[in-house]
């Protein structure tokens, strides 16, 4: 106990920097602290309207979901880059982390692309927000129309995520050499940010929603 | 760590080995989920199984790309439980949900049977 409440003070350091972040770093962690409680309320939303509902499960493993576990390597290698980049920033190296940053927009560009042709496919398969494709409602009868607006909903939510972070990372891979190494860690905190959202999006939506029928 | 890391904007700990090292955590744990779809799981199983999962790749990223294990702790204790305490309270609407389910259209042609 002595040693934890040492340690506890010791890292207090004074209180002249509580937190040993600059004020924009920390201003970013506010950012996706309200972030996180908007995805979660949207997700838990989902749940919710799912637990209530007999709900269509209509992805088949191949291809929907093999597409969609393409799209989720796609942004986890995204991550990867961006970490890369921060890492390089924090040696100095500016031009080497100007191309991770560019190859982390360029796989979230990526991600946007594959997302927007599967979104196609469902939308030509006949889902809309509030009604779904005929052949679901037969095949499972009373289900909610529901499934495309959480469907839609979520998923564009977190595609305008990406689409943000690809002009910031973009804007951020342009002024690198004026930029502090904090601002690209701080690009670096909401791109990541992102990528987590997606960890909880793809199960919920997709691995839960599998066709098990032949 | 070197001892010039500790200045406060220039601060970035960990290897490239430690960053490739959890990303092939998170791919392994991602196939992991994406198995457990392949072999059609019940849906219980497969939300308690999944939810485990993302919780522990989310908290790898935050902790290793998302750098949180290396700042201070006032930062962590900050963020962290005030979340964790948010996202548990919206759970609450779960009772009314499950609830609801009996109330519904159960897809089935007869109206449902009276029961006390």
């Amino acid at each position: 106990m002595a040693t934890e409440a040492q340690a506890i003070a010791g890292d207090w350091g004074g209180g002249v920097h509580p937190y040993r972040v600059g004020h924009r770093k920390l201003g970013m962690w506010l950012f996706i602290m309200s972030d996180s409680l908007t995805f979660s309320a949207l997700l838990i939303g989902y749940a919710y309207v799912r637990a209530s509902n007999v709900w269509p499960t209509p992805f088949k493993f191949s291809p929907s979901i093999v597409f969609s576990s393409i799209m989720t390597l796609v942004l986890l290698s995204s991550s990867l880059t961006m970490v890369m980049a921060v890492s390089a920033s924090s040696r100095g190296e500016r031009s080497t982390a100007r191309k991770w940053i560019l190859a982390t927009a360029l796989l979230g560009l990526t991600f946007i692309v594959l997302h927007l042709i599967e979104w196609r496919h469902l939308i030509d398969e006949g889902l809309r927000p509030f009604q779904l494709p005929t052949e679901w409602s037969e095949k499972w009868p009373g289900s909610t129309p529901l499934f495309g607006a959480t469907f839609f909903g979520i998923t564009g939510m977190h595609m305008f995520h990406v689409f943000t972070g690809c002009l910031y990372l973009t804007i951020v891979a342009g002024r690198v050499n004026k930029l502090k190494h904090e601002d690209v860690e701080i690009s670096g905190l909401y791109w990541h940010f992102v990528d987590l959202v997606w960890m909880f999006v793809f199960p919920m939506i997709y691995l839960l929603s599998i066709d098990a029928t032949k | 760590m070197t001892e010039h890391a500790m200045d406060i904007h220039e601060h970035f700990a960990g290897t490239n080995r430690l960053f490739i090292s959890v990303w092939i955590w998170l791919l392994l744990l991602t196939g992991f989920e994406v198995f457990l779809g392949y072999i059609h799981l019940p849906v219980i199983y497969m939300l308690v199984i999944l939810m485990g999962a993302s919780i522990v790749k989310a908290a790898l990223i935050v902790a290793y790309f998302m750098h949180l294990r290396f700042e201070r702790l006032n930062l962590i204790l900050t963020i962290v439980p005030a979340l964790v305490v948010c996202i548990c309270l919206l759970l609450m609407f779960f009772p009314d949900s499950l609830r609801s389910r009996n109330l519904r259209y159960q897809g089935t042609t007869q109206p449902p049977a009276e029961s006390h």
